[in-house]
Protein backbone atom coordinates (compact mmCIF):
# COMPACT_ATOMS: atom_id res chain seq x y z
CA UNK A 1 0.00 0.00 0.00
CA UNK A 2 2.49 2.18 0.98
CA UNK A 3 4.59 1.34 -2.17
CA UNK A 4 1.44 2.18 -4.60
CA UNK A 5 1.07 5.75 -2.53
CA UNK A 6 4.53 6.44 -3.03
CA UNK A 7 4.47 5.57 -7.02
CA UNK A 8 1.12 7.41 -7.38
CA UNK A 9 3.11 10.57 -5.52
CA UNK A 10 6.12 9.64 -7.86
CA UNK A 11 4.01 10.25 -11.39
CA UNK A 12 1.64 13.19 -10.13
CA UNK A 13 5.27 14.91 -9.02
CA UNK A 14 6.71 14.04 -12.27
CA UNK A 15 3.52 15.45 -14.06
CA UNK A 16 3.33 18.51 -12.31
CA UNK A 17 7.38 19.16 -13.55
CA UNK A 18 6.78 18.65 -16.87
CA UNK A 19 3.82 20.54 -17.02
CA UNK A 20 5.69 23.31 -15.40
CA UNK A 21 8.94 23.10 -17.85
CA UNK A 22 6.03 23.02 -21.06
CA UNK A 23 4.96 25.83 -19.76
CA UNK A 24 7.73 28.06 -18.64
CA UNK A 25 10.46 26.61 -20.07
CA UNK A 26 10.44 29.38 -23.22
CA UNK A 27 10.86 32.30 -20.54
CA UNK A 28 13.64 30.46 -17.97
CA UNK A 29 16.36 31.09 -20.80
CA UNK A 30 15.88 34.71 -20.79
CA UNK A 31 18.05 36.46 -18.99
CA UNK A 32 17.29 38.41 -16.09
CA UNK A 33 18.68 41.70 -18.07
CA UNK A 34 16.36 41.52 -20.83
CA UNK A 35 13.50 39.96 -19.03
CA UNK A 36 13.54 43.37 -16.94
CA UNK A 37 13.37 45.32 -20.48
CA UNK A 38 10.58 46.99 -21.10
CA UNK A 39 9.11 47.70 -24.68
CA UNK A 40 10.30 52.18 -24.88
CA UNK A 41 7.21 52.07 -27.60
CA UNK A 42 4.50 50.74 -25.10
CA UNK A 43 1.52 52.68 -25.80
CA UNK A 44 1.82 54.14 -28.86
CA UNK A 45 -0.72 53.46 -31.59
CA UNK A 46 1.81 54.60 -34.73
CA UNK A 47 4.06 51.93 -33.29
CA UNK A 48 1.06 49.31 -33.00
CA UNK A 49 0.10 49.87 -36.64
CA UNK A 50 3.89 49.91 -37.56
CA UNK A 51 3.71 46.34 -35.76
CA UNK A 52 1.03 44.88 -37.64
CA UNK A 53 2.55 45.92 -40.94
CA UNK A 54 5.98 44.22 -39.80
CA UNK A 55 4.17 41.39 -38.35
CA UNK A 56 1.60 41.13 -41.87
CA UNK A 57 5.65 41.21 -43.89
CA UNK A 58 7.31 38.73 -41.59
CA UNK A 59 5.48 36.80 -39.09
CA UNK A 60 1.66 35.92 -40.95
CA UNK A 61 3.26 33.65 -43.57
CA UNK A 62 3.41 31.15 -40.55
CA UNK A 63 1.24 32.02 -37.37
CA UNK A 64 -1.61 33.55 -40.03
CA UNK A 65 -3.98 36.37 -39.84
CA UNK A 66 -5.08 36.57 -36.35
CA UNK A 67 -1.81 35.50 -35.06
CA UNK A 68 -3.98 31.59 -33.85
CA UNK A 69 -1.19 29.64 -35.83
CA UNK A 70 -1.60 26.83 -38.19
CA UNK A 71 -3.03 24.18 -35.28
CA UNK A 72 -0.46 22.08 -36.13
CA UNK A 73 3.54 23.06 -35.94
CA UNK A 74 3.02 26.99 -36.16
CA UNK A 75 1.84 28.19 -32.47
CA UNK A 76 -0.75 30.58 -31.65
CA UNK A 77 0.28 33.67 -30.73
CA UNK A 78 -2.72 34.33 -28.63
CA UNK A 79 -1.85 32.28 -25.82
CA UNK A 80 -0.89 32.75 -21.62
CA UNK A 81 2.28 31.68 -22.62
CA UNK A 82 2.84 35.22 -24.97
CA UNK A 83 0.39 37.11 -22.37
CA UNK A 84 2.10 36.47 -19.50
CA UNK A 85 5.91 36.87 -20.70
CA UNK A 86 7.38 40.53 -20.15
CA UNK A 87 7.93 42.60 -22.94
CA UNK A 88 11.41 41.78 -23.00
CA UNK A 89 10.63 38.04 -23.21
CA UNK A 90 9.53 38.43 -26.13
CA UNK A 91 11.82 40.90 -27.84
CA UNK A 92 14.43 38.65 -26.68
CA UNK A 93 12.80 35.42 -28.30
CA UNK A 94 12.41 37.54 -31.57
CA UNK A 95 15.93 37.74 -31.54
CA UNK A 96 16.63 34.71 -30.48
CA UNK A 97 14.36 32.47 -32.32
CA UNK A 98 13.95 28.76 -31.61
CA UNK A 99 16.38 26.81 -34.84
CA UNK A 100 15.60 24.00 -33.66
CA UNK A 101 12.25 23.67 -33.84
CA UNK A 102 11.29 26.11 -36.65
CA UNK A 103 10.74 29.79 -35.54
CA UNK A 104 13.82 31.92 -37.18
CA UNK A 105 15.92 34.38 -35.54
CA UNK A 106 14.81 37.90 -35.58
CA UNK A 107 18.22 39.75 -34.96
CA UNK A 108 18.70 40.84 -38.47
CA UNK A 109 15.38 43.66 -37.65
CA UNK A 110 16.66 46.49 -36.14
CA UNK A 111 15.73 47.01 -32.85
CA UNK A 112 13.15 49.55 -33.18
CA UNK A 113 11.13 47.05 -35.37
CA UNK A 114 11.35 44.35 -33.19
CA UNK A 115 9.88 46.68 -30.02
CA UNK A 116 7.11 47.75 -32.94
CA UNK A 117 6.10 43.81 -32.87
CA UNK A 118 6.22 43.72 -29.46
CA UNK A 119 3.81 46.39 -29.24
CA UNK A 120 1.81 44.93 -31.97
CA UNK A 121 1.68 41.12 -30.43
CA UNK A 122 0.78 43.03 -27.24
CA UNK A 123 -3.01 44.45 -28.51
CA UNK A 124 -3.91 41.16 -29.88
CA UNK A 125 -3.92 39.50 -27.01
CA UNK B 1 32.41 17.77 -72.41
CA UNK B 2 29.32 20.05 -74.32
CA UNK B 3 28.18 22.31 -72.34
CA UNK B 4 24.49 23.82 -73.45
CA UNK B 5 23.65 26.78 -75.18
CA UNK B 6 21.97 30.02 -73.28
CA UNK B 7 19.23 29.27 -76.06
CA UNK B 8 17.37 26.64 -73.85
CA UNK B 9 17.79 28.28 -70.97
CA UNK B 10 14.81 30.93 -72.11
CA UNK B 11 12.74 27.86 -72.25
CA UNK B 12 12.91 27.11 -69.21
CA UNK B 13 12.38 30.57 -67.31
CA UNK B 14 9.47 31.06 -69.71
CA UNK B 15 8.13 27.68 -67.88
CA UNK B 16 8.98 28.25 -64.86
CA UNK B 17 7.53 32.16 -64.67
CA UNK B 18 4.40 30.54 -65.81
CA UNK B 19 4.18 28.13 -62.94
CA UNK B 20 5.22 30.87 -60.31
CA UNK B 21 2.71 33.79 -61.94
CA UNK B 22 -0.68 32.25 -60.00
CA UNK B 23 1.53 32.23 -56.59
CA UNK B 24 2.67 35.74 -56.65
CA UNK B 25 0.16 36.81 -54.60
CA UNK B 26 1.80 35.03 -51.26
CA UNK B 27 5.52 36.80 -51.95
CA UNK B 28 6.85 37.44 -48.36
CA UNK B 29 9.31 40.36 -48.03
CA UNK B 30 12.46 39.48 -46.65
CA UNK B 31 15.25 41.73 -44.40
CA UNK B 32 17.83 40.47 -46.15
CA UNK B 33 21.38 42.33 -46.74
CA UNK B 34 22.64 43.32 -50.01
CA UNK B 35 25.80 41.46 -49.87
CA UNK B 36 26.71 39.56 -53.20
CA UNK B 37 29.82 38.36 -52.40
CA UNK B 38 29.65 37.83 -48.58
CA UNK B 39 27.33 35.28 -46.44
CA UNK B 40 25.95 36.64 -43.04
CA UNK B 41 24.07 34.66 -40.81
CA UNK B 42 20.86 35.04 -42.51
CA UNK B 43 19.30 31.74 -43.69
CA UNK B 44 16.13 31.50 -45.87
CA UNK B 45 13.10 31.34 -43.19
CA UNK B 46 11.50 27.53 -43.46
CA UNK B 47 9.76 25.99 -46.25
CA UNK B 48 9.87 29.31 -47.82
CA UNK B 49 11.64 29.72 -52.01
CA UNK B 50 13.63 33.07 -53.02
CA UNK B 51 14.30 33.33 -56.51
CA UNK B 52 17.26 35.98 -57.16
CA UNK B 53 19.32 36.33 -60.34
CA UNK B 54 22.59 38.18 -59.43
CA UNK B 55 23.91 39.87 -62.64
CA UNK B 56 28.04 40.72 -63.05
CA UNK B 57 28.69 43.18 -65.94
CA UNK B 58 32.25 44.24 -66.53
CA UNK B 59 35.06 44.52 -69.30
CA UNK B 60 38.33 43.18 -68.63
CA UNK B 61 41.01 44.84 -70.61
CA UNK B 62 41.48 43.67 -74.03
CA UNK B 63 38.62 42.16 -74.36
CA UNK B 64 34.46 42.88 -74.63
CA UNK B 65 31.95 43.44 -71.98
CA UNK B 66 30.10 40.89 -70.54
CA UNK B 67 27.11 40.18 -68.36
CA UNK B 68 27.20 37.14 -66.12
CA UNK B 69 23.75 35.89 -64.39
CA UNK B 70 23.39 33.81 -61.57
CA UNK B 71 19.76 32.55 -61.30
CA UNK B 72 19.77 31.13 -57.39
CA UNK B 73 16.72 29.14 -56.18
CA UNK B 74 17.05 29.32 -52.49
CA UNK B 75 14.80 27.10 -50.21
CA UNK B 76 14.35 27.11 -46.24
CA UNK B 77 14.94 23.36 -45.09
CA UNK B 78 14.39 24.44 -41.55
CA UNK B 79 15.37 27.32 -39.28
CA UNK B 80 19.00 26.16 -39.57
CA UNK B 81 19.64 24.81 -42.71
CA UNK B 82 19.10 26.35 -46.41
CA UNK B 83 20.11 24.80 -49.42
CA UNK B 84 20.59 26.33 -52.83
CA UNK B 85 20.70 26.08 -56.62
CA UNK B 86 22.56 28.41 -58.73
CA UNK B 87 22.08 28.08 -62.57
CA UNK B 88 24.93 30.41 -64.26
CA UNK B 89 25.19 32.19 -67.94
CA UNK B 90 26.96 34.61 -69.67
CA UNK B 91 26.96 36.44 -72.66
CA UNK B 92 30.22 38.45 -73.90
CA UNK B 93 29.79 41.03 -77.12
CA UNK B 94 31.33 39.97 -80.45
CA UNK B 95 31.41 36.30 -78.80
CA UNK B 96 28.40 34.16 -77.49
CA UNK B 97 25.90 33.45 -75.10
CA UNK B 98 26.38 30.44 -72.53
CA UNK B 99 25.01 28.16 -70.07
CA UNK B 100 27.98 28.23 -67.89
CA UNK B 101 27.09 25.68 -64.91
CA UNK B 102 25.44 25.28 -61.98
CA UNK B 103 26.14 24.95 -58.02
CA UNK B 104 24.69 23.43 -55.36
CA UNK B 105 25.24 24.76 -51.75
CA UNK B 106 24.19 24.28 -48.08
CA UNK B 107 24.43 26.57 -45.14
CA UNK B 108 23.98 25.28 -41.85
CA UNK B 109 24.28 27.02 -38.39
CA UNK B 110 25.80 24.71 -35.72
CA UNK B 111 24.30 26.69 -32.43
CA UNK B 112 21.16 26.86 -31.96
CA UNK B 113 21.19 30.54 -30.20
CA UNK B 114 22.27 33.59 -30.76
CA UNK B 115 25.69 34.60 -30.18
CA UNK B 116 27.87 37.56 -30.05
CA UNK B 117 29.84 35.99 -32.89
CA UNK B 118 27.35 33.61 -35.16
CA UNK B 119 29.26 30.62 -37.22
CA UNK B 120 27.42 29.43 -40.03
CA UNK B 121 28.81 26.27 -42.36
CA UNK B 122 29.03 26.18 -45.80
CA UNK B 123 29.58 24.12 -48.35
CA UNK B 124 29.15 23.68 -51.95
CA UNK B 125 29.23 21.64 -55.25
CA UNK B 126 29.97 23.50 -58.83
CA UNK B 127 30.21 21.76 -62.12
CA UNK B 128 30.94 25.01 -64.04
CA UNK B 129 32.84 25.57 -67.47
CA UNK B 130 35.99 27.84 -67.46
CA UNK B 131 33.54 30.53 -69.03
CA UNK B 132 31.86 30.86 -65.74
CA UNK B 133 32.51 35.08 -65.06
CA UNK B 134 29.53 35.29 -62.03
CA UNK B 135 32.35 35.90 -59.82
CA UNK B 136 30.28 34.92 -56.51
CA UNK B 137 33.33 34.39 -55.11
CA UNK B 138 37.25 35.23 -55.64
CA UNK B 139 40.00 32.86 -54.54
CA UNK B 140 43.34 31.97 -55.23
CA UNK B 141 45.28 33.93 -57.73
CA UNK B 142 42.17 34.58 -59.63
CA UNK B 143 42.91 37.25 -62.41
CA UNK B 144 41.03 39.48 -64.85
CA UNK B 145 43.35 37.52 -67.38
CA UNK B 146 40.80 34.53 -66.96
CA UNK B 147 37.65 36.31 -68.00
CA UNK B 148 39.64 38.10 -70.86
CA UNK B 149 39.44 34.48 -72.09
CA UNK B 150 37.56 33.87 -75.41
CA UNK B 151 34.18 31.65 -74.51
CA UNK B 152 34.59 29.53 -77.55
CA UNK B 153 37.93 28.03 -75.48
CA UNK B 154 37.16 28.95 -72.50
CA UNK B 155 34.19 26.87 -72.42
CA UNK B 156 35.96 23.86 -73.05
CA UNK B 157 37.51 23.68 -69.69
CA UNK B 158 35.12 22.42 -67.25
CA UNK B 159 35.67 22.42 -63.37
CA UNK B 160 34.06 20.04 -60.55
CA UNK B 161 34.80 22.33 -57.50
CA UNK B 162 34.23 21.56 -54.15
CA UNK B 163 33.89 25.28 -52.03
CA UNK B 164 33.88 25.39 -48.07
CA UNK B 165 33.27 28.19 -45.97
CA UNK B 166 33.51 29.49 -42.55
CA UNK B 167 31.02 32.35 -42.31
CA UNK B 168 30.74 34.56 -39.46
CA UNK B 169 28.40 37.25 -38.55
CA UNK B 170 27.29 39.35 -36.14
CA UNK B 171 24.08 41.67 -35.83
CA UNK B 172 24.22 44.62 -33.29
CA UNK B 173 23.08 47.81 -32.97
CA UNK B 174 21.61 47.25 -36.02
CA UNK B 175 24.34 46.93 -37.96
CA UNK B 176 25.47 43.54 -39.56
CA UNK B 177 29.00 42.75 -39.89
CA UNK B 178 30.27 39.27 -41.56
CA UNK B 179 33.47 37.53 -42.40
CA UNK B 180 33.70 34.77 -44.84
CA UNK B 181 36.82 32.57 -45.06
CA UNK B 182 36.66 30.55 -48.20
CA UNK B 183 38.59 27.37 -49.34
CA UNK B 184 37.92 25.75 -52.90
CA UNK B 185 39.17 22.88 -54.42
CA UNK B 186 39.11 21.94 -57.80
CA UNK B 187 38.50 18.20 -57.29
CA UNK B 188 40.65 17.19 -60.51
CA UNK B 189 44.32 18.11 -59.69
CA UNK B 190 44.42 21.78 -58.47
CA UNK B 191 45.83 22.98 -55.26
CA UNK B 192 43.28 24.38 -52.63
CA UNK B 193 42.58 28.28 -53.14
CA UNK B 194 41.77 30.71 -50.38
CA UNK B 195 39.87 33.27 -50.57
CA UNK B 196 38.26 35.78 -48.45
CA UNK B 197 34.86 38.20 -48.15
CA UNK B 198 33.66 40.73 -45.39
CA UNK B 199 30.82 43.01 -45.05
CA UNK B 200 29.06 45.33 -42.92
CA UNK B 201 25.53 47.11 -43.58
CA UNK B 202 22.59 49.34 -42.03
CA UNK B 203 19.49 49.89 -42.31
CA UNK B 204 19.02 53.73 -43.29
CA UNK B 205 16.08 53.82 -40.43
CA UNK B 206 15.25 51.78 -37.79
CA UNK B 207 11.41 52.02 -37.23
CA UNK B 208 8.91 50.91 -39.55
CA UNK B 209 6.44 53.66 -40.65
CA UNK B 210 2.66 52.99 -39.70
CA UNK B 211 1.58 52.95 -43.53
CA UNK B 212 3.01 51.18 -46.55
CA UNK B 213 5.38 52.40 -48.62
CA UNK B 214 7.89 52.31 -51.10
CA UNK B 215 10.55 55.14 -50.60
CA UNK B 216 10.52 55.13 -47.05
CA UNK B 217 14.17 55.19 -45.40
CA UNK B 218 13.27 51.62 -43.57
CA UNK B 219 13.16 50.37 -47.12
CA UNK B 220 17.16 51.01 -47.78
CA UNK B 221 19.99 49.50 -46.50
CA UNK B 222 23.14 50.38 -47.27
CA UNK B 223 26.50 49.08 -46.81
CA UNK B 224 30.10 48.31 -47.68
CA UNK B 225 31.62 44.59 -49.08
CA UNK B 226 35.66 43.72 -50.04
CA UNK B 227 36.75 40.56 -51.35
CA UNK B 228 39.64 38.56 -52.55
CA UNK B 229 41.78 36.03 -53.13
CA UNK B 230 44.73 34.80 -51.00
CA UNK B 231 46.76 32.78 -53.27
CA UNK B 232 46.89 28.45 -52.83
CA UNK B 233 48.70 26.09 -51.25
CA UNK B 234 51.30 26.04 -54.22
CA UNK B 235 52.04 30.19 -53.22
CA UNK B 236 50.09 31.03 -50.31
CA UNK B 237 50.92 34.70 -50.88
CA UNK B 238 48.83 37.87 -51.98
CA UNK B 239 51.26 37.79 -55.22
CA UNK B 240 49.05 38.60 -58.36
CA UNK B 241 46.00 37.92 -56.65
CA UNK B 242 42.71 40.19 -56.79
CA UNK B 243 40.54 42.19 -54.68
CA UNK B 244 37.72 43.93 -54.87
CA UNK B 245 35.63 47.21 -52.62
CA UNK B 246 32.40 47.50 -53.61
CA UNK B 247 29.48 49.84 -51.77
CA UNK B 248 26.01 48.29 -51.28
CA UNK B 249 22.11 49.29 -51.81
CA UNK B 250 19.65 47.14 -51.01
CA UNK B 251 15.97 48.42 -51.77
CA UNK B 252 12.72 46.22 -50.73
CA UNK B 253 10.01 47.17 -53.38
CA UNK B 254 6.83 46.77 -50.73
CA UNK B 255 6.39 42.96 -50.20
CA UNK B 256 7.07 42.08 -54.01
CA UNK B 257 10.91 41.95 -54.59
CA UNK B 258 14.62 42.69 -53.59
CA UNK B 259 16.65 45.35 -55.68
CA UNK B 260 20.11 45.51 -54.69
CA UNK B 261 22.99 47.27 -56.53
CA UNK B 262 26.29 47.15 -56.26
CA UNK B 263 29.61 48.67 -58.25
CA UNK B 264 32.92 47.42 -57.26
CA UNK B 265 36.38 48.62 -57.81
CA UNK B 266 39.40 46.59 -58.41
CA UNK B 267 42.17 47.52 -55.60
CA UNK B 268 45.45 45.23 -57.25
CA UNK B 269 46.75 44.91 -61.04
CA UNK B 270 45.41 41.60 -61.50
CA UNK B 271 41.39 42.74 -60.52
CA UNK B 272 38.98 43.79 -63.20
CA UNK B 273 39.06 47.95 -62.62
CA UNK B 274 35.42 47.87 -61.96
CA UNK B 275 32.35 45.01 -62.02
CA UNK B 276 28.89 46.74 -61.55
CA UNK B 277 26.42 43.82 -59.79
CA UNK B 278 22.53 44.27 -59.80
CA UNK B 279 20.16 41.48 -57.95
CA UNK B 280 16.62 41.22 -58.52
CA UNK B 281 14.90 38.65 -55.61
CA UNK B 282 11.66 37.70 -55.12
CA UNK B 283 10.71 35.66 -51.98
CA UNK B 284 7.63 33.44 -52.19
CA UNK B 285 6.18 31.95 -48.80
CA UNK B 286 6.07 28.37 -48.38
CA UNK B 287 5.38 27.09 -51.90
CA UNK B 288 4.73 23.44 -49.69
CA UNK B 289 1.59 24.84 -49.40
CA UNK B 290 0.54 25.23 -53.10
CA UNK B 291 0.58 21.63 -53.16
CA UNK B 292 -1.64 20.44 -50.10
CA UNK B 293 -4.55 21.87 -48.16
CA UNK B 294 -3.12 23.08 -44.91
CA UNK B 295 -5.11 22.84 -41.83
CA UNK B 296 -5.94 26.65 -40.38
CA UNK B 297 -5.20 28.08 -43.67
CA UNK B 298 -6.24 31.82 -44.16
CA UNK B 299 -4.63 31.98 -47.41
Amino acid sequence: MRLRNAVIWLFAFGAMVLAGAASSSRWEHVPSKDHARANPLTGQNEAIEAGRTIYRDHCLQCHKVDGRGDGRKKPSLRSARVSGASDGDIEWFLRQGDLAHGMPSWSNLPEAQRWQLVAYLRSIQ
Amino acid sequence: MMVPRLAAVPRFATLFAAFLMPHLASVAAAQEKPYFVTYSQDLEEPGNLEIETKTALARPSDSSHYGATALELEYGVSAWWTAELYLDGQSTGHQSSLYTGFRVENRIRPLMREHVINPVLYVEYESISGADKTLLEVVGHDAETNLATENGEARREHKHEAEFKLILSSNFKDWNVSENFIAEKNLGHSPWEFGYAVGATHSLRGKASVKDCTFCAEKFIGGIEAYGGLGDTQSLSLRETSHYIAPLLGWQIRRLARLSFSPGFGLTSSSLDRIYRVGLAFEIAQPGGWFHAQKGSTR
